[in-house]
């Protein structure tokens, strides 16, 4: 079960005056992630959204220690402080590396893939909002097909999202689990649990964004929830090669009355220009990864 | 006890950061410095060094680890060469800005493309804007020494320094090397002390964004713009010399060997012709000075040992007497010449005004051997000039072929 709203600790380690712009997924789901890893965790971060949030010298509305980094570099940061905190005799600190998906599935990958081999011991979260937000919405590698950004302004994109997270389950990590800033129970249980094991752990973390993805910033969390009422996002956790599904999606797979994708593009301006059979395309891609995803819990 | 041994420079690379305790290790490997990783590897496997060894997948990855393990209190270490260098650019740049005492050794190494992996120093010259020091090596006595040096020294300025020294011809070469004690080297370099600690109750955000001017904390107090931050590593650059003798005082007093001196100087007192050169080339061109004085030439060699921050007013001074200098560099600013010609030249015109003739050589590029007799013929042109009062329009390349 998810944790419920009333029972999150009540100490904060996002304080009010973060900069990121109205209706951010991000802020929403850092709350509840710094929540669940408590006053003992030191972040790592690339150039990305996170650091607008981070805020600017001598500011900052964080309450945990924080080391920003090049933008390739964040899992060999992570893998640094691991290294440095083990040497030091710091290691009851919880390391945490966190970049967007341009930081991810772009130009970490690199880093990432060599921290993950090495069974680094740190909790690396991609918060994917589809696009290089940071720098004004340009395409990345999660931009999913039918998006229009402005690398792609004319032509929407036309290659799918890439499988970022089956790349990540191909590491075996210690622990790999997706999740959505319009879920803080699942999302808050997934760091908790992270917490608690060793290695390298992995989060996908869903993140809405109202200025690149074209919707009203009232709708950040509708727009998550229709994300994974639709499928388009799956909430899953796997440990030792044992895929469970949890929260909303669980309940979907229980139930079978999962929404069609259309009712989530719809109400994005990014996908204003997706054509009939790209729309036709992207459930029959949804649907395939749901019956695998589903089949693999054991539906 | 000290000890002699026979070592090459990469194993007496190695051998210094474990004698100076290094916590982290991040290298990747790569010809001719790859023996560094390999016999630290083996030092951290036996239980020999207690460190945290992180076998990275790149580079760019081996100084993201060095960065952060640094910000959190370790001394740590890599070392590296050539395209791996020059694939660390953007994180030499990152350590210098947020002030790390990170060491790392160079196996000087030729740039792609085309390919090379021989010698020459175009790798670490190319990264002299980087904001870190740069030391060179003569033999492989004064690389352990330097490594060794250079922790005493980064750890005072919190800056990183590159202990440079010419691929294969020392780093494959093996030579007596007197290594000091594990004693000695503690109580000349006790443990890292950082100068903040991590601290859950006061968290902080290193190296954050920082905006053009300075803006006020909490409590009112200005905190520095870009400028002030980048203004700082430079005021603590120009006054790093007199750390750097300070701690060659200390080192001298300890092991017996004496690096007060930024250049090596081999028969300068009388000298008319002198050769500015770096690395094991001063040594090359020592041997060329005695066949020159063989011919009644009053010759001698003025080496770089401290490239950053450059000893300007230091070299000014030691090439005062001669009026014929000919610089002979492994490396080239292409499209006008030798970084160390023109930094000379410009020390020269701020210092003393002292005009001698200057000839620059580019030299050794890609492992190329240097003759004494290339050297010779440099010698001999450069003061044939001298007595016609020509200057060089552009730099001579020696031992050009097809």
């Amino acid at each position: 079960m998810a944790t419920a709203i009333l029972d999150l600790p009540e100490q904060e380690f996002v304080m009010p005056g973060t900069r990121t712009c109205a209706g951010c997924g991000l802020p929403i789901a850092y709350r509840y992630i710094l929540k669940a890893l408590g006053p003992k965790t030191i972040v790592t971060l690339p150039a990305c959204c996170l650091t607008i949030l981070h805020g600017i010298y001598p500011k900052t509305p964080i309450a945990v220690n924080a080391v920003n980094n090049t933008f390739a570099s964040t899992a060999a940061s992570a893998s640094g402080l691991a290294a440095g905190l083990k040497a030091t005799g710091q290691d009851d600190y919880t390391v945490l590396a966190m970049a967007g998906d341009g930081g991810t599935f772009d130009m970490g990958i690199q880093a990432l893939s060599g921290a993950a081999e090495r069974e680094t011991n740190f909790i690396y979260v991609c918060y994917d909002n589809e696009a290089y937000m940071n720098t004004g919405v340009q395409r990345s590698s999660a931009t999913p097909t039918g998006a229009f950004t402005t690398t792609t302004p004319v032509i929407p994109k036309e290659q799918p999202k890439k499988d970022f997270i089956q790349i990540m389950e191909a590491h075996h990590p210690a622990y790999l689990a997706t999740t959505c800033s319009s879920y803080p129970g699942d999302l808050y249980n997934k760091f908790v649990k992270a917490k608690s094991i060793k290695g390298t752990r992995f989060v996908h973390l869903a993140i809405p964004c109202p200025a690149g993805w074209l919707f009203p910033t009232k709708d950040t969390i509708k727009i998550g929830r229709l994300a994974v009422e639709t499928g388009v996002v799956v909430l899953y956790e796997v440990e030792n090669g044992v895929l469970q599904l949890t929260g909303k999606t669980l309940s979907l797979a229980r139930s079978g009355r999962r929404r069609p994708v259309e009712e989530y593009l719809k109400l994005q301006g990014r996908f204003k220009k997706i054509l009939p059979e790209q729309m036709e395309s992207f459930q029959q891609q949804i649907d395939l990864r749901w019956e695998q995803l589903l089949g693999r819990a054991g539906f | 006890m000290e000890q002699t041994l026979i070592l090459t420079g990469n194993q007496a690379a190695a051998l210094a950061a474990k004698l100076c305790r290094v916590q982290v290790i991040a290298a990747y490997p790569i010809t001719p410095q790859s023996k560094i990783p390999e016999v630290l590897s083996e030092y951290v496997e036996r239980g020999e060094l207690k460190a945290e060894f992180v076998r990275v997948e790149s580079e760019h990855s081996a100084m993201g680890v060095c960065i952060s393990a640094s910000l959190v209190g370790a001394r740590v270490f890599t070392a590296t060469a050539a395209n791996g260098l020059a694939y660390m650019h953007e994180q030499l740049h990152w350590a210098a800005g947020a002030r790390l005492p990170i060491v790392m050794p160079v196996a000087n190494r030729g740039l792609g493309a085309p390919w090379t992996i021989l010698n020459d120093m175009q790798d670490s010259i190319a990264q002299r804007d980087t904001g870190w020091m740069q030391f060179y090596c003569q033999d492989n006595q004064q690389i352990l020494d330097q490594v060794i040096l250079a922790y005493r020294v980064a750890e005072q300025l919190l800056i990183p320094i590159m202990v440079c020294f010419d691929g294969f011809r020392l780093s494959h070469t093996m030579m007596p090397v007197s290594i000091p004690s594990q004693e000695q080297v503690d109580a000349f370099l006790p443990a890292f002390q950082p100068p903040y600690l991590l601290d859950p109750e006061r968290p902080v955000n290193i190296n954050p964004v920082v905006m053009t001017d300075p803006i006020a904390d909490p409590q009112g107090n200005l905190c520095p713009g870009y400028m002030g931050f980048r203004r700082r590593l430079q005021e603590d650059l120009e006054a790093a010399l007199p750390v750097v003798v300070e701690a060659s005082t200390a080192f001298e007093k300890a092991f017996g060997r004496c690096y007060q001196d930024p250049l090596y100087r081999y028969q300068t007192e009388d000298a008319d012709f002198l050769f500015v050169t770096m690395g094991s080339l001063s040594s090359e061109a020592s041997e060329t000075v005695d066949l020159l004085r063989d011919e009644g030439i009053k010759a001698g060699v003025v080496g770089l040992r401290v490239f950053r921050p450059f000893p300007a007013e230091i070299l000014s001074q030691a090439v005062q007497r001669a009026n014929c200098l000919a610089v002979i560099e492994k490396a080239i600013s292409y499209g006008y010449e030798g970084a160390l010609n023109t930094e000379l030249k410009a020390a020269l015109f701020s210092h003393n005004g002292h005009r001698p003739t200057i000839f620059n050589y580019v030299v050794g590029l890609g492992g190329k051997d240097v003759k004494p007799a290339d050297l010779v013929e440099s010698a001999h042109e450069t003061l044939h000039a001298a007595q016609n009062g020509t200057r060089q329009e552009h730099p001579r390349w020696l031992g050009r072929e097809v």
